[in-house]
């Protein structure tokens, strides 16, 4: 459908690759906090919810440039990570998954935790009546009712991770074939003269990734809907 | 045997209570605002009494002096809610069968039909709760809480929610429930005609106060018949 290039072709792989990583590891992150934040009261919640908030409203190259400072290989984080574990986050497109899933993070929180401020609690009580111990409570009652919630939160975080540019250009820069993402590729196409029909090929796609998204959030969302409500 | 003698500060309400309830259906009788559901709430676990003793059978649910309080799901007892509380998420069947898979027993199909049968919801299997009437789902609220085999059963104002026809349907269930179930039913309403359908014995509520206990007799002075 879409004559792409191998490069071209490399960064789509590339940018689907880092959203799945990105989105799959910040999903347990993200209930556990989106639940913490619904259900917890405890000392620095004000804080922990303006640092998970602050990369929605920090300009990207912040982020990005924080994310470098802290997790590159002489970072505080990245050089720990790097003596015991060997990994190494910048320049390499496990780098690009960390910063899409940090700038994805809050757009998955949020509604994970309007869901699961929204669940009736009593319905808990009545699975604990049953004989529910809490945490089969939570995985066979609270979980499936957050459901739209947190299908809301995964298409957010993913979308956003799909099309992250500043923060992770500026963290792992813009290599082919490790760290450059469809954006990076846009962005470096309508730097170069003749870039134009490369640039509005990779537009396309990322069109068609974002539809495809929205497209499988909608029929999910529905298909929750008349599990509640209908038979 | 369930023995409750409780004490309990909510706000500006004090709730002190004291009863005993054998085998049959004992009506919690009063007002609303008279601590009723608070007292099952404690039964279940579901509030903790500031002072007092709990105990069922010759279990120990809750004891202030010796700092047991039991959890909910491990106290086996049923309670139907006043709004049926079924998951919405989950058939009438997975609800029915809820109870059972929580607490790893068995599968009993021969109960499971015969309680089926008994509240004549064997139809309504493959629905969700969303689809029934309210007397529909009070019917699987009451199967559920059966299914999970309780040493006592807790019905907390079950037809409250529901319009004259749907009481008078399901009326016949509960009263033949009370007498195919072995165990205690603690019956809460305000309602003397239901009341006088279901209960064998009374404990009647005033503002957070055992005021008396006895038999339907009770329902006929003068203050019980004001009620409602």
């Amino acid at each position: 459908m879409f004559d792409l290039s191998a490069a071209e072709w490399t960064a789509v792989a590339l940018s689907l690759r880092i959203a799945v990583v990105a989105t799959s590891c910040a999903l347990p992150l993200g209930i556990a906090i989106g639940w913490l934040l619904a259900r917890k009261k405890f000392w620095g919640k004000t804080l922990v919810n303006g640092l998970v908030f602050l990369p929605l409203v920090l300009p990207p190259v912040v982020t990005g440039y924080l994310l470098l400072i802290w997790f590159g290989r002489r970072g505080p984080i990245g050089e720990v990570l790097y003596d015991y574990f060997g990994i190494v986050l910048s320049f390499r497109w496990t780098g690009a998954a960390l910063s899409c899933g940090v700038m994805g993070f809050p757009l998955m929180v949020r509604p994970i935790r309007l869901a699961l401020e929204a669940i009736d609690r009593r319905l808990e009580d009545a699975a604990s009546t049953l004989g529910a111990n809490p945490v089969l409570v939570f995985f066979t009652v609270t979980l499936p009712l957050a459901m739209p919630g947190i299908v809301a939160g995964v298409l957010l975080c993913f979308a956003r991770a799909l099309g992250e540019f500043g923060a992770t250009i500026t963290f792992v820069s813009n290599i082919p074939g490790e760290t450059q993402t469809i954006s990076a590729l846009i962005y470096t196409m309508t730097q170069v003269p003749g870039g134009d029909a490369a640039a509005g090929r990779l537009v396309l796609v990322a069109i068609a990734l974002s539809l495809i998204a929205l497209i499988a959030a909608e029929w999910v969302a529905r298909r929750a809907a008349t599990r509640f409500h209908g038979d | 045997m369930l023995a409750v003698d409780v004490k309990k500060q909510l706000g500006a309400f004090s709730l002190g209570v004291r009863f005993q309830a054998a085998q049959g259906a004992t009506a919690l009788f009063g007002t609303s605002g008279a601590g009723k559901t608070s007292v099952v709430n404690m039964i279940a676990g579901l509030l903790a009494p500031d002072r007092g003793v709990i105990t069922l059978d010759h279990m120990v649910l809750f004891d202030a002096g010796s700092n047991i309080d039991l959890p909910p799901h491990r106290r086996r007892v049923g309670y139907v809610f006043q709004e049926g509380r079924l998951f919405p998420h989950l058939s009438v069947r997975q609800n029915l069968d809820y109870g059972r898979r929580m607490s790893g027993h068995k599968r009993d199909a021969d109960e499971f039909d015969r309680i089926a049968a008994l509240l004549d919801i064997g139809h309504l299997l493959d629905r969700r709760p969303g689809k029934l009437s309210g007397g529909e789902r009070q019917r699987v609220a009451v199967g559920r809480a059966l299914l999970m085999r309780p040493r006592l059963l807790l019905l907390d104002e079950p037809l409250a929610s529901l319009d004259d026809g749907h009481k008078r349907e399901i009326l016949p269930y509960l009263v033949r429930l009370r007498d195919e179930a072995k165990i205690p039913i603690v019956y809460v309403s305000h309602t003397p005609a239901e009341v006088r359908r279901i209960a064998t014995t009374m404990v009647r509520l005033d503002d957070g106060r055992v005021t008396a206990i006895g038999g339907l007799e009770l329902l006929n002075e003068a203050k019980a018949d004001n009620l409602d």
